[in-house]
């Protein structure tokens, strides 16, 4: 098993190292670590926008750039998080907890330097993770008819939308609402019409790049617009040099780098935990097993490697489930799923199988990209840190042109910017009510195919809803989100508090 | 009762879970439309009206759950500070996008669209409105219509 898994891992690198493949994986990690980098800015946003400039390029080479981003810009928002103290993306806020701390007593370069360092060794665990175990998802997901498909999505979409942050009632409504959102347009199996309220333009559906723009950018410009806070640019002069940690320092980060590590790659296989609970946890942890724990907040090297190990390794273990059973575990996984479908690719068990380029070049690419991230984070970090400085007011009218351009050139069609503002109205709305908009996403990818396997199911079973408790994988299933649901309640009736504080997270930027 | 009600009115949730029971009141009466079907051979209608009836659900239980909670930090339905003007100029500039877009080619499309939302920053000047809209004007142009070409004129005159 081993020795066909480096096979395959062979011939991904020699996908990944063809030259434009290259290419695009650069452009994107370095546009993904800028990105990262500038506050108010997410991954979710960037890769939205270049991705319809990817529909002239080839499926690998798309996917790898848009992949590269997302890692990319966790690179950048640990730089955001120990020199600011703004946890620019959530799954960096405990990093500002001893991140900035060490920054005020000096020692920020020496935190940004342990940082790459552990960053890598989380990524490298976590492609390692997926290199084993996908291959073995896949061989027990191709038994899978369509009740066992739905039963699965079913408890993606409901742990991606009650494990996230505020309110699971809420994470819930939003999900359904992302359902209803992706049942708009012709319906494929009898040709209706659904809820296009006489506009042909909807006929299609809902663009992808229109909801994921007007969701993650119209609406968290009108957030943010006049209310990001002065930035703290007193501790920014960081230079290579004093990035080189001591022996000393290295030593006492190990340990928690490769607890983090671990604690990251098991959030990694929770469906729906993604990066930001990771963080949380390996903190946590990290505190309980301390000898001193009162010292953390004060600046502790354990309190800034372990959390963004762990940030790492879930993040690329978050790709498990998305490539090797089509379920993607929070939006950002949705719109890279979503990517691929644009280019023509079914997602699922198969794709493995049908195209292993994507795959393993993607597996192979991950390493590359990281390595390229090591290298462009250590000697021009002087350059993020001026990228730091650049202040909202220009950031957000040049953001909002490429939105307009980025749906523009989606489908040629003007129509659809519109639609984008509407949808960004919505989302401010939503917003402003306390909802987290992550959950559509996730609900509008799956929402289609949730409504072919579930058609098909009780078209096979002759219409009894009990087939998802007489087959056993289903019911299993099944019985996690029952369990889901009743940990929820129980939660909610304990009233239990996170153990840490937060710091504020800009809403909505993940 | 009169007292519960006022409680209710204050909370942000009770108006979060209004606007869900209305998202699911528009799918589960425009659903059974689309022919609802049996469960065996299921219409176009059958998993949005199903959805409609589970977000009413779903609504009710947000804005009951406000009742018993007591008050967060933040129960206001508009911000601290509304930023009307600003909200206006981000919404403005896709509009603007889309009209001189329209009509006139990409310049002027990319131009109006940057300064108009750049104006909604309350320190911003027209001079630094201005400026912005040019650099972007000149980098857009660039990269989208020279490197990738999106089929878009650079200036043209549509009539009106």
């Amino acid at each position: 098993m081993i020795e066909t898994a480096l096979t395959d891992l062979w011939y991904g690198f020699g996908v990944a190292l063809q030259p434009h493949n290259i290419m695009w994986c650069f452009i994107g990690v370095l546009v993904g670590n800028m990105v990262g980098v500038l506050p108010g800015m997410g991954p979710l946003a960037t890769i939205s926008i270049l991705l319809p400039l990817t529909f002239g390029i080839k499926p690998v080479g798309a996917i790898l750039m848009l992949a590269g981003v997302m890692y990319g810009a966790q690179y950048g928002g640990a730089i955001c998080s120990i020199l600011l103290n703004l946890p620019c993306h959530p799954p960096h806020a405990v990093t500002c907890l001893d991140g900035f701390p060490m920054t005020k007593q000096g020692r920020g370069g020496v935190a940004l330097g342990l940082t790459v360092m552990a960053s890598f060794v989380g990524a490298s665990w976590g492609i390692t993770e997926m290199i084993f175990l996908s291959p073995i998802l896949v061989r027990v997901a191709l038994e899978f008819g369509p009740a066992e498909i739905c039963s699965l999505m079913l408890l993606g979409l409901l742990a991606g939308s009650t494990l996230a942050r505020g309110s699971p009632l809420k994470g819930v409504a939003m999900t359904v609402l992302g359902l209803m959102l992706g049942i708009v347009g012709t319906d494929l199996e009898t040709g209706a019409e659904r809820f296009t309220f006489g506009m042909t333009h909807l006929d299609d559906g809902i663009e992808l790049v229109a909801l994921a723009l007007g969701l993650f950018g119209i609406a968290e410009f009108m957030n943010s617009i006049n209310q990001v806070v002065s930035i703290n640019a007193a501790y920014t002069n960081v230079r290579l040099r004093d990035m080189r940690p001591t022996k000393a320092d290295v030593k006492q980060a190990i340990a928690p780098m490769f607890r983090g590590t671990l604690v990251g790659s098991l959030c990694a296989l929770i469906p729906g935990t993604g990066p930001t609970i990771a963080s949380f946890v390996a903190y946590a942890t990290e505190k309980k097993i301390s000898k001193h724990p009162e010292k953390f907040g004060t600046g502790l090297i354990e309190g800034v490697i372990a959390p963004e190990a762990s940030t790492h390794s879930s993040v690329q273990g978050d790709f498990i489930p998305t490539m090797s059973l089509g379920i993607p575990g929070d939006a950002v996984m949705a719109l890279l799923l979503g990517a691929l479908m644009i280019q023509g690719i079914v997602p699922g068990p198969q794709l493995i199988k049908e195209h292993p380029d994507i795959f393993w070049g993607l597996v192979a690419s991950f390493w590359i990209g990281n390595i390229l991230l090591v290298l462009l984070n250590v000697p021009l970090i002087g350059i993020w840190v001026k990228l730091l400085t650049i202040p909202y007011k220009y950031l957000y009218p040049s953001a909002l042109f490429f939105v307009c351009i980025g749906v523009y050139a989606a489908n040629n069609d003007m129509f659809q910017v519109g639609e984008t503002v509407v949808i960004g109205i919505l989302g401010y709305v939503l917003l402003r009510l306390g909802f987290h908009p992550a959950p559509i996403l996730l609900g509008f990818v799956l929402g289609p195919r949730f409504e072919e396997n579930f058609r098909r199911a009780m078209l096979i079973s002759r219409g009894d809803i009990l087939v998802f408790l007489e087959r056993p994988i289903s019911a299993v299933f099944i019985g996690l989100c029952v369990l889901l649901i009743a940990l929820q309640i129980y939660v909610r009736i304990r009233g239990s508090k996170p153990p840490i504080e937060i710091p504020t997270v800009l809403e909505g930027a993940e | 009762m009169v007292h519960l009600v006022r409680n209710l009115v204050r909370k942000r949730d009770f108006y979060a879970g209004g606007l869900v029971i209305f998202f699911g009141l528009v799918m589960a009466l425009k659903g059974p439309g689309y022919r609802l079907g049996t469960l065996m051979h299921m219409g176009p209608g059958f998993l949005p009206t199903a959805l409609g009836i589970i977000l009413i659900g779903l609504g009710i239980a947000i804005a009951g759950t406000a009742v018993t909670v007591p008050d967060g930090e933040d129960e206001d339905l508009l911000p601290a500070n509304p930023e009307w003007f600003g909200w206006a100029c981000i919404l403005a500039g896709p509009l603007c996008f889309i009209l001189f877009g329209s009509y006139f080619g990409l310049i002027p499309a990319i131009f109006t669209c940057v300064l108009v939302a750049a104006w909604g920053d309350r320190t911003a000047t027209l001079k630094s409105s201005l400026v912005l809209a040019a650099v972007v004007t000149a980098f857009g142009v660039g990269l989208f219509s020279y490197l990738l070409q999106v089929p878009m004129p650079l200036l043209t005159w549509r009539g009106l």
